[in-house]
C-alpha cells in the first residue's frame, strides 16, 4: 500500500468515526430530548401524546393526595406557576424534601385526559434550592422579581402558592 | 492565628507560583542553566506552601474552630472526626484549595522524579505547571478565600450536607481530583513539547507514565462515585448520564485515548502531533469538568457548590489556559510534523482505531452535555438531554470498539495480518457467541450482546496471554517461567481490558434488575424476583447526629432466611434534612437492595431491588485501575529509569 493511500484510508476511518457520531447524534436528539414546559405554556400548547417532557413548577398547598394504585404507593398532587395548573400523577415513592410549596421538576408525558403522567419526580435536597427552570418560570409569570430580592424561602413558597390558587 | 497562617502560605504559594511559572520557562528561552535549574527547588518550595495551607483548614477543622467560614458552614462540633477532615475538602473555597495542593503535588513529582528529563524540558514542564497553579492559586486567594473569618463566630457549626457524610464519598474527591489534576502533568509536556519544537520517542515514554497515573486515580475516582450514588442515593442506579458524572467521564475517555496514543509515540515516533493536541483536550476537559460543575453552570443535583458570581473568574481562566494552549499548539504544531504513516492492519492500527472511536465518544457525550447549556444561551429553549439521548449514542460506538479491542494487543507492530491474530482468540469468539446465544435465550437481544461482548473481552484478554507463554504448547513449567518473563506492561494491558469485561458485565446485569415499590406493615411479605420479603418491625434508633427510623426486612428464598436488611431514614436536625439510607447485600453474584420510604396507614414504603451482577461494575473499575499500577510498575516505564533499551526485553 503506497504512502497517500494508508492516509487516505486514515483519514476515511476518521471520518467514519465521526460521520457515525454526528448521525448518531442527530437521529438521538429528534426523539430523546426532553423539553422543559412550565404549566402555563402546556395550557397553550400542550406536546403532543407521548412525548417525553419535563414539567416544572410548584407543588400547590392542599393539593396532595397519596393513594395506593394496585398495592404500590402513589400521589395525585397539582403543579402550577401562578397563572396555570396541572393535575400530576406519580407512582413510586416521592422524594424527601417533596413538600407542598416545593418547586419540582416532572419526567413524563401528558395522559389523554390533559394530566400528567410522571415517571421521575425531582427535589433538590437543599432548603434554598428552586430548580432553574422552576425559577425561570416564576419570573416569566411576575410571581419572582430578581431586582427585588432573592426568591423566597422554600417555607414560605407554600403561602405564596395558596395565594396563586386563590387567585 | 492558624487560619491566618494558612492563608500567609497560600499568598506565599502565589508567591513562589509565580517565579515557579516565570524563571525557568525564560531560563529555557535564554537557555540559562542556573534559571533552569531553579525549577526543582520552586517546584518544591510551592508544594510546601500550599501543604501548610491545606494543612491549617484542615487544622481549623479538626478543631472546630467556627470562627472560619467554611468551618462553621461545613462542619459541626458533634461530626465524626473523618468527616471534619473530608469537610475540608467537601465545599467549594476547600475543594480549590485541594486543587491548587495536588496541582503542586505534580510538579513536586516532576521535581523530584525527573531527573533523568532534560534540564530544559524539565524547566519547561514545571514552568507550565507553575503557570497553570498561580491561576488556580489566585483564583483561591482573590475569589474564594477558604480563610475567611466569621465574627462573631456561631456556637456551632452548620453541618456537611449529611449526602456527603460517607466514607466512601470521603475518599472519592481526593481520588477523582488527583486523576483530574494528574492529567496536568501530559498537558505540562505537552506545552513543554511545544516550546521545544520537538517530540521524540523518549517524550513518549516520559509521559505514559503520568498519564497512566493520572488514569489509574481517575478510573477509581469514577467508580467511588458510582459506586455512592448506587449506595446513598437510594435509587438503585449506578450512572445518571447527570452533568457532573459526564464531566468527569470525558477526561477519562480522552485520557485512555491518549494512553493509547502515546504508546505509539513512544514505540513508533508516529500521531505526535495528535497526541500532543490529546493531552491539550484531556486537561482542558478535566479542567472544564472541575470548574463548570463548581460555578453551577451545569446544574445538577450533584453539585454542592453553586455560585454563579464567581463564573466570571473562572471562564476567564479557563479561556487562558485552554484557548492560550491551543493557540500555542496551532503555532508550533507545524514544526512537530512529518510522522511517519503506516499499515491500516497493525498494532499501531489498531491503536487508532481505539482513539477513533473513543474520541468519537467523548464527542457525543460532550454535544448530549453541553447542548442544554447552549440551547439555553443561543435559542432560548430549555430542554434536557437524558439518559435515552446517551444510550442511543455510546452503545453503537462502544460495540465496535469492545469488538476490536481484543483484536489490537494481537496484531503485531508495523504491519499485521488479520487472520493469525484471529486464530489465536478463536476459542474467546466461540465462547462470546455461546454465552451471547445462552443469554439470548433468557432475556432480550440488547444484554445479551453486552454479555457477549463482556465474555470476549476477557477471554480475548486471556487468550491473548496464553498465546504469549505458548500455553499447552510447551510444557505448563516452560509456560510459567515465560510469564515471569513478559513485561508487566503486557499484563496491565491484559487487566484493565479484562476488567472492562467485567464492568460491562455488571451493566448488562443491572440492565436485567428487577425492582418493586411497595406499602407493607409490619409482619406483612412481598414477592420479588424468587424472594421473600417480610417486613419484620418498624423502629427509631439514634446515631452521633441524627435520628433514625429503621424497618428491619427479612429477606428468604424457599423458606430459608438469605439476609435481615435494616435500611433507614435518616433525619439531621442542624441541617433539617432527612435522607434515606439504603441498606445493601451482596454475595458478588447478586445484590439484594432495599430502601425505606415514607410511613403511612400503619405500613411503610419500601423499594427492592434485585440487581444481579451489580458489585461487578465497580470490581472491574478496580481491576481496570489494577492493570495501570500494574503497568507503571514495568521497569520500561519506570520514572526515571534509563531511557536506553535494555537488552533483554522479551518479544512482544
Amino acid at each position: 500500500m503506497t504512502r497517500k493511500r494508508r492516509r487516505l484510508a486514515l483519514v476515511l476511518a476518521c471520518g467514519i468515526g465521526l460521520g457515525t457520531a454526528a448521525a448518531l447524534t442527530l437521529s438521538a436528539f429528534s426523539d430523546s430530548v426532553a423539553f422543559f414546559v412550565s404549566p402555563s405554556e402546556l395550557a397553550q400548547k400542550a406536546p403532543g401524546p407521548g412525548r417525553t417532557f419535563r414539567l416544572g413548577g410548584l407543588v400547590v398547598a392542599g393539593s396532595v393526595a397519596r393513594t395506593l394504585d394496585d398495592g404500590r404507593p402513589a400521589a395525585t398532587f397539582r403543579v402550577g406557576d401562578g397563572h396555570s395548573e396541572v393535575s400530576v400523577r406519580y407512582v413510586g415513592i416521592l422524594p424527601d424534601l417533596f413538600r407542598e410549596g416545593q418547586g419540582i421538576v416532572a419526567l413524563g408525558t401528558l395522559a389523554p385526559d390533559g394530566s400528567f403522567r410522571a415517571q421521575e419526580v425531582l427535589a433538590k435536597h437543599d432548603e434554598t434550592y428552586m430548580p432553574k427552570e422552576v425559577a425561570d418560570a416564576l419570573k416569566k409569570s411576575g410571581r419572582w422579581r430578581p431586582e427585588a430580592g432573592p426568591p423566597p424561602p422554600a417555607s414560605t413558597w407554600n403561602d405564596l402558592s395558596v395565594r396563586k390558587a386563590g387567585g | 492565628m492558624i487560619p491566618e497562617l494558612g492563608h500567609f502560605a497560600l499568598a506565599l504559594g502565589v508567591a513562589l507560583g509565580f517565579a515557579q511559572a516565570i524563571v525557568p520557562l525564560w531560563g529555557a528561552q535564554r537557555r540559562d542553566l542556573r534559571m533552569m535549574q531553579a525549577a526543582p527547588a520552586l517546584a518544591l518550595g510551592q508544594f510546601l506552601a500550599l501543604g501548610i495551607s491545606f494543612g491549617s483548614l484542615v487544622w481549623s477543622g479538626v478543631t472546630s474552630d467556627f470562627s472560619v467560614l467554611t468551618v462553621a458552614e461545613n462542619t459541626n462540633s458533634l461530626e465524626p472526626l473523618i468527616y471534619k477532615i473530608t469537610g475540608s475538602w467537601g465545599n467549594h473555597e476547600g475543594s480549590i484549595l485541594f486543587w491548587c495542593l495536588i496541582l503542586t503535588l505534580c510538579g513536586a513529582a516532576v521535581a523530584e522524579f525527573g531527573d533523568a528529563l532534560p534540564t530544559s524540558l524539565r524547566a519547561r514542564v514545571i514552568g507550565v505547571l507553575g503557570l497553570a497553579g498561580v491561576g488556580f492559586e489566585l483564583f483561591a486567594l482573590l475569589e474564594s478565600d477558604p480563610f475567611a473569618r466569621l465574627m462573631p463566630a456561631p456556637i456551632d457549626g452548620r453541618d456537611m450536607n449529611p449526602l456527603l457524610q460517607d466514607p466512601g464519598l470521603a475518599m472519592h474527591p481526593p481520588i477523582l481530583y488527583i486523576g483530574y489534576v494528574g492529567f496536568a502533568v501530559p498537558f505540562a509536556f505537552a506545552v513543554a513539547a511545544l516550546l521545544e519544537g520537538r517530540i521524540d520517542a523518549a517524550w513518549g515514554r516520559w509521559v505514559r507514565p503520568w498519564t497512566l497515573a493520572a488514569w489509574c486515580f481517575l478510573t477509581g475516582g469514577i467508580a467511588l462515585g458510582s459506586w455512592w450514588a448506587y449506595y446513598e442515593l437510594g435509587w438503585g442506579g449506578f450512572w445518571f448520564w447527570d452533568p457532573v458524572e459526564n464531566a468527569s467521564l470525558l477526561p477519562w475517555l480522552t485520557g485512555t485515548a491518549l494512553l493509547h496514543s502515546a504508546l505509539v509515540v513512544e514505540k513508533r515516533e508516529a500521531l505526535k502531533v495528535w497526541t500532543v493536541l490529546l493531552a491539550i483536550g484531556t486537561f482542558s476537559l478535566s479542567l472544564s469538568g472541575t470548574f463548570l460543575v463548581r460555578s453551577g453552570i451545569l446544574n445538577s443535583v450533584h453539585s454542592f457548590a453553586n455560585d454563579p458570581a464567581r463564573g466570571v473568574f473562572i471562564l476567564a481562566l479557563l479561556g487562558l489556559v485552554i484557548g492560550g494552549s491551543l493557540l500555542l499548539f496551532a503555532l508550533r504544531a507545524p514544526v512537530l510534523a512529518a510522522s511517519g504513516v503506516f499499515a491500516p492492519i497493525s498494532r499501531e492500527g489498531g491503536l487508532v482505531l481505539n482513539n477513533i472511536l473513543l474520541c468519537s465518544i467523548a464527542a457525543v457525550v460532550l454535544t448530549g452535555t453541553m447542548y442544554p447549556l447552549f440551547a439555553d444561551l443561543l435559542l432560548g429553549e430549555k430542554l434536557s438531554v437524558g439518559a435515552p439521548f446517551f444510550n442511543a449514542t455510546v452503545f453503537p460506538l462502544a460495540v465496535p470498539l469492545f469488538a476490536a479491542m481484543a483484536v489490537g494487543p494481537a496484531l503485531s507492530w508495523k504491519r499485521a495480518d488479520l487472520g493469525p491474530a484471529l486464530q489465536k482468540l478463536w476459542w474467546a469468539a466461540l465462547v462470546a457467541a455461546l454465552v451471547g446465544a445462552g443469554a439470548a435465550t433468557l432475556t432480550s437481544l440488547l444484554p445479551a450482546l453486552v454479555f457477549a461482548a463482556s465474555a470476549w473481552l476477557i477471554l480475548g484478554a486471556a487468550a491473548d496471554l496464553a498465546v504469549r507463554v505458548r500455553l499447552f504448547r510447551i510444557p505448563l513449567g516452560a509456560s510459567l517461567r515465560r510469564l515471569g518473563g513478559l513485561p508487566r506492561g503486557s499484563f496491565g494491558t491484559t487487566l484493565a481490558h479484562a476488567g472492562l469485561g467485567i464492568t460491562i458485565a455488571g451493566i448488562a446485569g443491572m440492565s436485567l434488575a428487577q425492582s418493586s415499590i411497595v406499602l407493607l406493615k409490619p409482619g406483612e411479605t412481598t414477592h420479588l424476583d424468587g424472594y421473600d420479603w417480610q417486613l419484620e418491625t418498624l423502629h427509631d434508633a439514634a446515631g452521633p447526629n441524627y435520628a433514625a427510623r429503621v424497618a428491619t426486612i427479612r429477606i428468604s428464598r424457599d423458606g430459608r432466611t438469605v439476609v435481615t436488611l435494616a435500611p433507614e431514614r435518616r433525619s439531621f436536625p442542624v441541617q433539617q434534612i432527612t435522607t434515606t439510607e439504603a441498606k445493601i447485600s451482596t454475595n458478588l453474584l447478586r445484590d439484594l437492595y432495599a430502601v425505606l420510604g415514607e410511613e403511612r396507614d400503619g405500613g411503610a414504603v419500601l423499594r427492592l431491588h434485585v440487581n444481579p451482577l451489580a458489585p461487578w461494575i465497580w470490581l472491574g473499575a478496580l481491576v481496570m485501575a489494577a492493570g495501570g499500577i500494574v503497568s507503571l510498575a514495568d521497569r520500561r516505564l519506570r520514572v526515571g529509569a534509563p531511557t536506553r533499551r535494555t537488552a533483554a526485553v522479551p518479544a512482544e
